[in-house]
């Protein structure tokens, strides 16, 4: 995580963004740290990003980058308001000692915020953020099926920000943001789906970061919570509305660097642990 | 009925590509669905070859060739699957039209950009030669050549490219990590680590030279006025620039400060505006009239030091572009701007490493004549001055915010021998 330090409203590259309603420093920063003790709470270790001023949105760790095993494909960003926090992201993960790959010039990658593993395979959103040619670059270099979905809606522009994976053969997705085909490829490769309404959508709640059997997502969706504690999940539910004003929740704050819980390969027991 | 018969038939007989998809294409349901935006799009496709991945992690291949009415709905076809991750294969042969009008490009004639270019003729892919952004290019298809052409040179009838088909942009490969080119390509930022800058220009500018390619100085007056113009004399006199470009100014004040030890009227070694100092630029410029040039001026022994001298003395190609402020100008300024393009035009041609210093207008009148692959170092002490240069085109800029004075003097004492002897002040 990234604390929250020079987060703020400076440039608009997403439909939540707005120079002119901006964010409260002092509510973002109490939200974070709120994320935070969640996460700590759930016995989560906590490696923190030093933040950089002029980088607002270097929070979002999510968008680092992608981690596989010891491997960290580091984002390159499609908006040049962005370019800056890759050697950030790049830097952290040589320190960590990641063997730090990019993906070639000319080419859109934005890591675990449009590239999430669900069992072997690695579902991918393009369209807004990443694009087509990056993803099967990435699989080419991970050996891993890439599954490329389009992404049609602007407002959830990320593929976390509308399918979160809580294990392998389950997720939760609000299917409005994808187009038939990429409905068909969810539906066709997992068998345990949690269809999320358009209303509680808004409130980013796919964008939920998954402990265990716990979800910790934002506040605003009663009836993902609901179905989640059916299929066995305990869910926290935390106010992160500072940072749905930058088009992010829980998810985009964090980057798991040991593999998220619904990741084949974290299961396998091969975590890079770094 | 008849109607659907003329329909098809245009279609057979109309404009067909290539595209090729990878990936995991099956799976992702990209393939189906690339097929069925051609059809939505009101194009036909034929599956040339399919080679489906054997395991779940193998990517499969597909080669489709598309037919649309005309080439302009197979280009907007292709415009639309490029963003699902296909590309094109086997394009058409560029088109070609001769020009109407002298001096003017035909209608929808191709754009260039500063980056490697190749046209496609008789099946053939051909450098673009002479590249350069905002021309357009000539082809010459008997002798199998095609150049970048600026405006003003077309002649009546001469064959120009039109339309995209048939021409392929093949964009730089820049290595991330190997050098200043690498990591220093963020963004513009006085807080870049100054001594690391300084030496990766000075390593590209060694490498430029062992790979025998000119290094060219593009210098605004400040060079002079800061007092920097001995460090760039030391650097021409030891044969690290082979080629300048400048306005009048900087070799106006370069001249007076060899003769009269002024620039603009203040003296360099004391700082101090020296009485009647005013008129020396204008006496700098007479004296080199009256004399027919700096040539003659260093030849004769008025001129006896400085960077212009160093540039006769060295054999250093210049160019000296005028501007309409001009005083004088020198002679040896070059005051009709297209002529003064074409010189600097040609003197580009060998230029493998570019280093702008504190001048906005020259440094981007040079970096639209620079193809991308030519390295662009810009020093300023105004941040915006970098930025605009990367704006117009010239993505492959470096910019590095300092003072020029220390970073000519440090530059000088790492290239040049005399190393420690860095002059006063340092």
């Amino acid at each position: 995580m990234c604390p929250p330090d020079h987060f703020g409203i400076e440039y608009e590259i997403n439909p939540w963004m707005s120079i002119q309603q901006g964010s409260d420093p002092e509510r973002a920063a109490g939200q974070w740290r709120a994320l935070e003790r969640t996460l700590e709470d759930l016995g989560v270790a906590i490696d923190l990003m030093t933040p950089e001023k002029g980088l607002p949105d270097l929070v979002f760790t999510a968008n680092a980058g992608l981690v596989y095993r010891d491997t960290f494909i580091a984002s390159r960003f499609r908006f040049g308001v962005r370019q800056g926090e890759t050697p950030h992201f790049e830097a952290w993960g040589r320190a960590r000692g990641f063997e730090v790959l990019t993906p070639p010039e000319g080419m859109n990658f934005e890591g675990a915020g449009d590239a999430l593993f669900c069992g072997e395979t690695l579902f991918a959103g393009y369209r807004f953020r990443s694009d087509v040619r990056s993803h099967h670059w990435v699989g080419e270099r991970l050996g891993v099926e890439v599954l490329p979905m389009e992404l049609v809606d602007p407002r959830y522009y990320h593929l976390d920000t509308c399918f979160c994976p809580l294990e392998a053969g389950v997720a939760v997705y609000y299917p409005g943001a994808f187009d038939d085909y990429g409905r068909a490829v969810i539906r066709g490769r997992i068998p345990t789906l949690i269809e999320v309404r358009a209303e509680e959508a808004q409130s980013f709640s796919c964008n939920a970061v998954v402990v265990g059997r716990t979800v910790v997502l934002n506040q605003g969706a009663p009836a993902l919570a609901a179905d989640l504690q059916r299929l066995g999940y305990a869910t926290r539910t935390l106010e992160l509305s500072e940072f749905i004003k930058s088009g992010g929740s829980a998810k985009c704050l964090t980057l798991r660097v040991d593999g998220e819980e619904a990741a084949a390969w974290k299961a396998a027991g091969s975590a890079a642990s770094p | 009925m008849a109607s659907r018969e003329k329909s098809s038939e245009a279609r057979a007989a109309g404009s067909g590509e290539e595209i090729e998809v990878r990936g995991h294409i099956v799976d992702s349901l990209l393939l189906p669905k690339i097929l069925d935006r051609i059809l939505q799009m009101g194009g036909t496709f034929e599956i040339r070859e399919c080679r489906i991945g054997v395991q779940r992690s193998d990517p499969s291949y597909a080669r489709i060739g598309i037919r649309a009415d005309t080439p302009e709905a197979v280009a907007e076809i292709i415009g639309d699957l490029v963003e699902h991750g296909a590309s094109p294969v086997h394009p058409e042969d560029v088109r070609t039209v001769p020009a109407d009008v002298a001096a003017a490009f035909p209608e929808n004639f191709y754009s260039t950009t500063n980056q490697r270019t190749q046209v496609r003729v008789k099946g053939r892919w051909i450098d673009v030669e002479d590249q350069e952004m905002d021309c357009g290019v000539a082809l010459d298809a008997a002798a199998g050549r095609a150049r970048c052409i600026p405006m003003v040179h077309v002649e009546l009838g001469m064959p120009i490219v039109v339309g995209h088909a048939g021409v392929r942009v093949l964009p730089e490969e820049r290595s991330r990590e190997t050098s200043l080119f690498g990591f220093m390509s963020s963004n513009v930022s006085s807080e870049k680590p100054k001594a690391v800058s300084l030496q990766g220009v000075a390593d590209s500018i060694r490498a430029t030279r062992a790979d025998g390619k000119k290094v060219l100085l593009v210098g605004g007056p400040a060079i002079v006025h800061t007092g920097s113009a001995p460090h760039v004399a030391r650097l021409i006199r030891e044969g690290w620039i082979q080629t300048l470009f400048a306005g009048n100014a900087l070799a106006t004040h370069d001249i007076e400060q060899s003769l009269y030890g002024t620039s603009l009227g203040v003296s360099i070694a004391k700082g101090e505006a020296i009485e009647h100092g005013h008129e020396h630029h204008l006496r700098a410029i007479n004296a080199i009239r009256r004399l027919g040039g700096i040539r003659a001026a260093v030849d004769q022994g008025v001129v006896t030091s400085g960077i212009m001298y160093e540039c006769v003395k060295q054999g250093v190609d210049f160019v000296l572009a005028g501007s309409i402020r001009d005083d004088g100008p020198l002679p040896d300024v070059v005051t009709d701007v297209l002529v003064a393009q074409d010189r600097m035009r040609a003197s580009v041609r060998d230029v493998g490493f570019a280093l702008c210093i504190a001048t906005a207008l020259h440094s981007i009148a040079t970096g639209n004549l620079l193809p991308a692959w030519v390295k662009v170092v810009c020093v300023d002490i105004n941040p915006a001055t970098v930025t605009k240069l990367a704006d117009r085109g010239s993505f492959q800029t470096i910019g590095i915010v300092t003072d020029v004075e220390p970073f000519l003097r440090s530059l000088a004492a790492e290239l040049t021998a005399g190393g420690a002897e860095t002059g006063p002040g340092a």
